[in-house]
């Protein structure tokens, strides 16, 4: 446990005094914050024109949902942006010690490397988790001038975690492949893209394989923490990916020291 | 202390290192001697369980380094051919860093980082970002971290790479000064320092060891016969010829050194181990020339090394 926090406390702290925590996390809030924007305008817009709509043909006005009609898509865009953001944080964790060789420091000390890798993931769920929380500001604005319903906006929070979190435990497989840490963002980049590809595919082949499709793809699963719907099937899918994602990781380790590369 | 027995490692299949296998008795220094890409690195991190060996077995203080890798990791300070460190961090940092995961308890950590840094001189640069140090530092702050958890075991792979010649003798006494207390393998392909710190070399080379004894040992060995330097104030040619002729001699080779047109410089080798001076001496003023230096020459390690490490026929005279 020691040594676990050793590798942790050594990768967040190297994360925030560097400017990769701070650029990361402010490019993601800028862009979220564009769309936030914009998804919100259009649905204040929509309300209102729906307003005058109602009082024009002397109806009672529309109910519309904020949850439905702008949470949930500014969860959706946010799983987007994940996916470009977070191989960016997780490229350089076994990446940098392969290219400057601290990897033989790790490989030579008394910590496994089940420690290491544990360590490291760690820390970058937790700039993951830093860069999540300043979000939240947009769900208190909501908050403060509408009536939007808390459940929906949890459950989407935890579904971000889950996908974010799978996607930093391939973020790390990949950057043990190699000490090239734009190949390994990229790397991280298309398999998060095909795996979200998956689910679009499944609807164009037959139904047996498309429901087998995209009951893997990463994306299908987050539809229902976006809707508000906690199901334990989808939780159990994302802890199953970060488990495989973590256990590549080992293999690779392990096996490039066999290799001796 | 340590035992390597027949190691073989390949890569692929490229055979680094072939049926390697040596000793080394507590407190002692061993050098580690060969050309680049003779197998000193592989041969090393197979010993700090960085890489497993092919076929055969390495103990280190009793503990197999496959078997048994996370005692053999307590029990060993590795200082890679690049030193291993995060630069992004301070050197105090670092060093309570590897401390940490080289399990030192923790109240006694601080005195730990100190005692790294006042034995290798880096109390000074404790504070700087590692980024900003010279490679001197870098190297020495590398050694710290070997050093750190004071290990029974220094395996250092060419500790001296990119040091001025001060910090290069302050480098080599530290490394004296620690054996004793820790046995340590030390691999380089700088020879006089071989001769310098270890009381026994190991000289590998295509993977194989292809000699092992101290350095006094292995220089008396292989010289069979004595050497010597002759200066004299007279053209070469007519020297060379000269001495050439004279009994006991069996090699005369120039060796001008550049920019003094007025002497020459030969190498002479007499046959076995008879004496020849007095005979040169004879010769060289009896033909009217002034003599300037006569010095024997023993074989030098480098000599030896190079003996060892290359096949090339002996020209025929």
């Amino acid at each position: 446990m020691r040594k676990f926090l050793a590798i942790y406390n050594r990768e967040v702290k190297s994360y925030f005094s560097s400017p990769i925590a701070y650029i990361i996390i402010g490019l993601f809030l800028l862009i979220t914050g564009v769309f936030y924007y914009l998804i919100v305008t259009s649905f204040v817009q929509y309300c209102m024109r729906a307003d005058m709509q109602a009082q024009y043909y002397r109806m009672a006005p529309p109910k519309l949902n904020v949850n439905v009609m702008a949470i949930r898509n500014l969860f959706q865009n946010m799983s987007l942006f994940m996916s470009f953001f977070l191989p960016m944080i997780t490229m350089r964790l076994y990446s940098d010690e392969k290219k400057t060789g601290t990897i033989e420091l790790l490989m030579t000390s008394p910590i496994t490397n089940l420690q290491s890798i544990l360590g490291k993931f760690s820390a970058a769920v937790t700039l993951f988790l830093a860069m999540l929380a300043f979000t939240s500001v947009y769900m208190i604005l909501l908050f403060i001038y509408g009536n939007p319903e808390l459940g929906p906006v949890l459950t989407g929070y935890l579904g971000l975690f889950l996908l974010g979190s799978s996607y930093i435990a391939f973020g790390v497989f990949f950057s043990t492949l190699t000490d090239n840490q734009i190949i390994a963002a990229a790397s991280t980049f298309v398999f998060i893209l095909f795996f979200w590809a998956i689910g679009w595919v499944s609807a164009m082949v037959s139904p047996g394989l498309g429901h087998v499709l995209s009951s893997f793809s990463l994306i299908e699963h987050f539809e229902d923490f976006a809707k508000g719907v906690l199901d334990t099937k989808h939780i159990v899918y994302y802890l199953s990916f970060i488990t495989m994602g973590l256990f590549l990781s080992f293999v690779s380790i392990e096996s490039s020291r066999w290799r001796g590369r | 202390m340590i035992e390597v027995q027949n190691v073989t490692r390949y890569f692929g299949r490229v055979m680094a290192v072939n049926d390697v296998s040596f000793e080394v008795a507590k407190g002692e220094i061993l050098g580690f001697l060969g050309p680049n890409a003779a197998g000193k690195t592989t041969t090393m991190r197979v010993l700090t369980t960085y890489l497993p060996a092919t076929k055969g077995t390495a103990k280190v203080a009793g503990f197999d380094v496959h078997d048994q890798s996370m005692e053999v990791r307590k029990r060993i300070g590795y200082l890679p051919e690049n030193p291993p460190l995060y630069q992004e961090m301070r050197v105090r940092d670092y060093l309570d860093f590897v401390a940490k995961i080289k399990q030192v308890e923790p109240k006694n950590r601080k005195k730990a980082v100190d005692e790294a840094l006042g034995k290798t001189g880096t109390t000074n640069v404790g504070n700087r970002v590692i980024k900003t140090l010279s490679k001197g530092y870098k190297q020495r702050v590398g050694l710290a971290q070997a050093l750190v958890h004071n290990p029974d075991v220094l395996i250092l792979d060419e500790p001296t790479v990119g040091l001025d010649p001060k910090q290069i003798i302050e480098v080599r006494e530290l490394i004296k000064s620690l054996a004793g207390n820790h046995t340590i393998i030390l691999s380089t392909h700088i020879l006089p320092e071989v001769s310098m710190t270890c009381e026994r070399v190991v000289i590998i080379d295509k993977g194989k060891v292809v000699a092992e004894d101290s350095p006094d040992n292995l220089t008396k060995k292989l010289s069979g016969s004595m050497r010597f330097k002759v200066v004299v104030d007279a053209p070469r040619d007519q020297v060379e010829e000269k001495l050439r002729s004279l009994p006991g001699v069996k090699k005369v080779t120039p060796a001008n050194a550049p920019g003094n047109k007025k002497l020459s410089t030969l190498l002479v080798e007499g046959q076995g181990k008879e004496e020849i001076r007095p005979v040169l001496v004879k010769s060289i003023i009896e033909n009217g020339w002034n003599l300037y230096e006569l010095t024997p020459e023993g074989m030098s390690l480098e000599d030896v090394f190079l003996h060892l490490t290359t096949k090339e026929e002996e020209p025929v005279q």
